[in-house]
């Protein structure tokens, strides 16, 4: 510790902190545009020149250090004067157009030239013009406004992992640029218009719809990834302008991903359901609340009259909230039936009667980064968790070994010390040949059941080199992505991660794939527990969420209670889910948007997606967050929890009395006691069977589309511009490529069951031989059947 | 001596005289009243009447929705929606004044950054119904091109004042 004096005050400082940081420590506020918090520093803006006592010349606050005795002062005449030159220098070339430039009203350079700009300039020369670059879809350019910070530049490097955009020229001839012809496609690109300190980079969806002081702003929680960051939604006259982050150290830092930022188009989308609406001979009526819902009431009590109680079937999506999840699940276990699902893209139940507890990250989101080893399995890290992926960069920065066990190579934008790059069928294999490797390691005596498993296996050079790194770096961490979960071998990716884990001593972690992934489960909506999902229940389990759905048409339900999903996307297998949908009996759908509905169901019942309703979401690290509605219902839509209610109350039903969202959610969590003591990625079970892979078939890898992975993400059009969200294509290696006689750009056929689809050959390395990468969820891949099943693919 | 003042000053109705006096300087003075509507009193070009949205010479509407007049009005009396206009450029998609609400404080003519909203000496209008008096952007314009003359001819009055 060094003792300094800034202003006459006396302070102690930790070594190394800089005079901005020991200012920012009193509450002393000294101006700045290059230095943010997160990024590097750069001291190139020279706005934060202060006066040092002894030096001959004000000093850069932000790459100053704090050395023994400094006398430091902010706004001496020195500094002032130095801050007024400076001033004065920045604003030569920039342009006097507030009145047009969206950040005014939130620009740092407009606050600051109030206090330390003259009211009329000196400068009487020709000012500099810079032309607006493509940016993308995303991001609107003026960079004739650019003062130069390179905080978006910094951004790039330090966090996003990518260099987007760079400084080039020199003077008066830099500018900002991205490279020649690109675009700027991090999923995280958008954080650049906040760090943007002037209007030179701003949000393109936003552009010139509102100024920053019309809008209000109310605090809520991101529906997309299992993260729940904090959001920001700014409002205007009841519809939600923008979102921006809301500062949590411990989930989203000050960073938001582009999916969290720009997904608030879709609320406003053309799409969204305003009046219930019924199917009667054939005929959709759009009708009115209390018709609709009596109509359910009467349709379900003829299925239960006609099939019995257990003909029932829910699916939630894991994106609505905790309280309408328990509704959801409270009232079907009312009406007698069991069949209760949330994990929709699941294809592997088989460890459902062995799990301990809820599933969860295994540690904090703010702990990853101090972990010294990390493996990942079957993850599309930073399309599903772009915050996440952010962490473990973080992570690796700071001396991490990073492995990865995955079905492509996709860049993670860091340094990977040890990658294994599998089919979807060597998954399991793969897992067994690093168990294998950390047993002979450490010498470990292992069950009979474990012994008998691996007895086959061999370890190769990567495994080794894998299990090496995480046995000699500590703390381990090991992470099964999505692809794992939707994994039709899910089971033994789990058992075997498991088993690594307890041999390196790594924390097991599942990544939540939607924001009520944890939450979920702790409402009950999973077919094996009781009322509230507290007690297991292996006898009376209902049907999970593939066997409600699956080809085998004996378990199929007769009526189906759809909450907040679109099967024919948000399935593991559209294919058999239409079909077992389009077959029953009787379909209430509640769901925000029209989409297809109108083809399979016989009721929509519109209801309020995140923003129009109160409620709560427990993130993947077991976090609850409440949050209200930050505005009012579009149309007749009502939030889900109190359509639930009524739809109860409507049959009688007992214990459906709730005036709130906060009761149902008290009720919940009052009986299940603290979620943290619940969570548990333990399963005490272990059977391994590892099947010889055919080696004829083409397998396909099906990962859900970062931009097409929820019903609101769907709808947001910007977003749907970028390259990320770009029509699905065939992707395939090319020896595969060779093997079928087909060139880059081919048209191809692609069978599966009983549906096909026609895309492109696009050839990438990065995937396993004998495997087709095309994604789900697209409205062209959605004839397809299961997300890692085979496929036969014909040229057209 | 007051009583016998008193006395006269009753009888005499002095009091009656002394108010005819008044009456009588009026009725030979020069008159004030003006004959409206066939006369009107002068205006200063400061004159703070009907509200106009202003063009530029070529026809291009001066607005760019910049709603610092929104901001700053204390009647609450505008009302402006914005949008990117095909060419990229910034425009009003709605520009609404409430003529009931207007207080006419000059406020945001003072506060446009480009000369667009301006209150002419227009002080002759009305309205019948409910919503008459709200006047839309197409309204303000075309009071706009009806009375640029006068507008410009104002402002370049007033140019060195301000």
């Amino acid at each position: 510790m060094i003792n300094i004096e800034i202003n006459g005050k006396q302070l102690e400082v930790p070594k190394g902190s800089t005079v901005m940081d020991a200012a920012k420590q009193l509450g002393i506020y000294i101006p700045h545009f290059c230095y943010h918090k997160k990024l590097s520093i750069a001291a190139n803006c020279r706005m934060c020149l202060v006066q040092i006592e002894k030096a001959p010349k004000p000093l850069p606050a932000c790459a100053t250090p704090a050395t023994e005795g400094m006398k430091i002062f902010t706004h001496s005449d020195q500094a002032v004067l130095a801050q007024k030159g400076v001033m004065e220098f920045l604003l030569i070339n920039h342009p006097l157009d507030c009145p047009i430039c969206d950040q005014g009203g939130e620009c740092q350079l407009q606050d600051l030239a109030v206090g330390y700009g003259e009211s009329a300039s000196r400068y009487q020369e020709a000012k500099r013009v810079v032309t607006n670059k493509n940016l993308g879809p995303l991001i609107s350019t003026d960079m004739t406004r650019c003062i130069h910070c390179t905080r978006c530049v910094r951004f790039g490097q330090e966090i996003a992992g990518i260099m987007e955009l760079g400084m080039s020229g020199r003077g008066e001839h830099s500018e900002i640029l991205s490279f020649v012809g690109k675009t700027v496609d991090s999923e995280l690109s958008g954080n650049v218009i906040d760090l943007c300190p002037v209007g030179a980079l701003v949000s393109k969806p936003f552009r010139y719809s509102a100024r920053t002081w019309e809008l209000s702003r109310r605090k809520s929680i991101s529906p997309h990834c299992g993260l729940g960051s904090n959001l920001v939604v700014q409002v205007k006259q009841n519809r939600v302008m923008r979102v921006l982050p809301r500062e949590n150290e411990e989930i989203n830092e000050c960073w938001l991903s582009d999916k969290d930022r720009f997904s608030y188009e879709g609320l406003n989308s053309e799409d969204r359901l305003t009046r219930p609406m019924i199917k009667k001979n054939d005929q959709w009526i759009v009708c009115d609340w209390q018709e609709a819902l009596l109509f359910v009431v009467q349709n379900l009590k003829v299925c239960i009259d006609k099939f019995g109680r257990k003909a029932i079937g829910a699916l939630g999506s894991p994106h609505s909230t905790l309280e309408e999840l328990y509704l959801l699940q409270k009232l079907v276990r009312a009406l007698g039936s069991n069949n209760i699902d949330h994990r929709l893209r699941q294809s592997d139940f088989r460890l459902d009667s062995y799990q301990q507890g809820v599933p969860w990250l295994g540690m904090p989101i703010a702990e990853v980064p101090n972990l010294k080893s990390i493996l990942i399995i079957g993850s599309t890290l930073r399309k599903d968790h772009p915050l996440l992926a952010l962490r473990v960069r973080q992570a690796v920065k700071n001396g991490a070994q990073l492995n990865i066990v995955n079905l492509a190579d996709d860049d993670l934008l860091t340094k990977v010390a040890q990658r294994a790059i599998v089919a979807p069928s060597e998954l399991v294999r793969t897992l067994a040949r690093i168990l294998k490797a950390v047993i002979e390691y450490r010498y470990v005596e292992s069950t009979d059941k474990i012994k008998e498993a691996l007895a086959k296996v061999n370890v190769t050079d990567t495994t080794k080199a894998i299990a090496n790194n995480l046995l000699s770096n500590q703390p381990t961490g090991i992470f099964l992505g999505n692809l794992s979960q939707h994994h039709p071998d899910y089971s033994e990716i789990h058992l075997l991660a498991q088993e690594i884990a307890k041999v390196t001593g790594a924390k097991l972690g599942i990544l939540g794939e939607s924001a009520n992934s944890v939450g979920a489960y702790v409402a009950g909506a999973i077919p094996n527990r009781n009322l509230g999902g507290l007690t297991s229940n292996r006898e009376e389990s209902g049907l999970n969420a593939l066997q409600m759905l699956s080809s085998e048409t004996a378990l199929a339900c007769k009526a189906y209670i759809l909450m907040n999903l679109e099967p024919e996307y948000d399935t593991y297998d559209p294919q058999s889910a239409l079909e077992r949908i389009k077959e029953a009996e009787f379909v209430v759908s509640l769901s925000s948007y029209k989409g297809n509905i109108t083809d399979y169901a016989d009721v929509i019942l519109p209801i309020a997606p995140f923003t129009e309703t109160s409620g709560t979401f427990i993130n993947t690290e077991g976090r609850v967050q409440s949050f209200n509605g930050v505005v009012s219902s579009l149309g007749e839509a009502r939030p889900a929890w109190k359509v639930l209610r009524v739809l109860a109350n409507l049959q009688e039903l007992e214990g459906f009395d709730y005036e709130t969202s906060e009761q149902v959610c008290t009720e919940l969590l009052s009986d299940y006691g603290n979620v943290t003591d619940h969570l548990n990625n333990a399963v005490n079970e272990f059977t391994v069977n590892l099947n010889e892979a055919s080696l004829n078939s083409i397998e396909r890898i099906g990962e859900v589309n970062i931009y097409q992975s929820d019903p609101i993400v769907r709808r947001a059009a910007s977003l749907q511009l970028t390259h990320d969200a770009h029509y699905p294509r065939a992707v395939i290696s090319s020896s595969l490529m060779e093997k079928l006689g087909l060139k880059v750009g081919d048209k191809i056929k692609i069978k599966q069951g009983i549906g096909e689809c026609q895309l492109e050959v696009e050839q990438n390395e990065s995937i396993p031989d004998n495997c087709i990468r095309i994604a789900s969820a697209f409205n062209q891949t959605a004839t397809l059947g299961g997300m890692f099943e085979k496929v036969s693919v014909e040229r057209l | 001596m007051e009583r016998i003042k008193h006395f006269f000053k009753s009888f005499l109705l002095f009091e009656l005289l002394k108010g005819m006096k008044v009456t009588g300087r009026y009725l030979f003075a020069p008159k004030i009243t003006i004959n409206y509507p066939e006369e009107k009193t002068p205006q200063s070009p400061r004159f703070r009447g009907l509200h106009a949205l202003r063009r530029y010479p070529n026809g291009e509407e001066r607005c760019i929705a910049c709603k610092l007049c929104e901001a700053v009005c204390p009647a609450m009396a505008i009302t402006i929606e914005s949008e990117q206009r095909e060419d990229g450029t910034r425009r009003t998609t709605r520009y609404d004044i409430d003529m009931i609400k207007c207080i006419f404080c000059g406020f945001c003519e003072e506060a446009c950054p480009v000369d667009a909203i301006v209150e002419t000496r227009v002080l002759e209008y009305h309205g019948e119904i409910r919503g008459d008096l709200t006047y839309t952007k197409e309204m303000l314009l075309a009071v706009g091109d009806r009375y640029e003359q006068q507008i410009a001819k104002d402002r370049e009055v007033e140019a060195r004042y301000r």
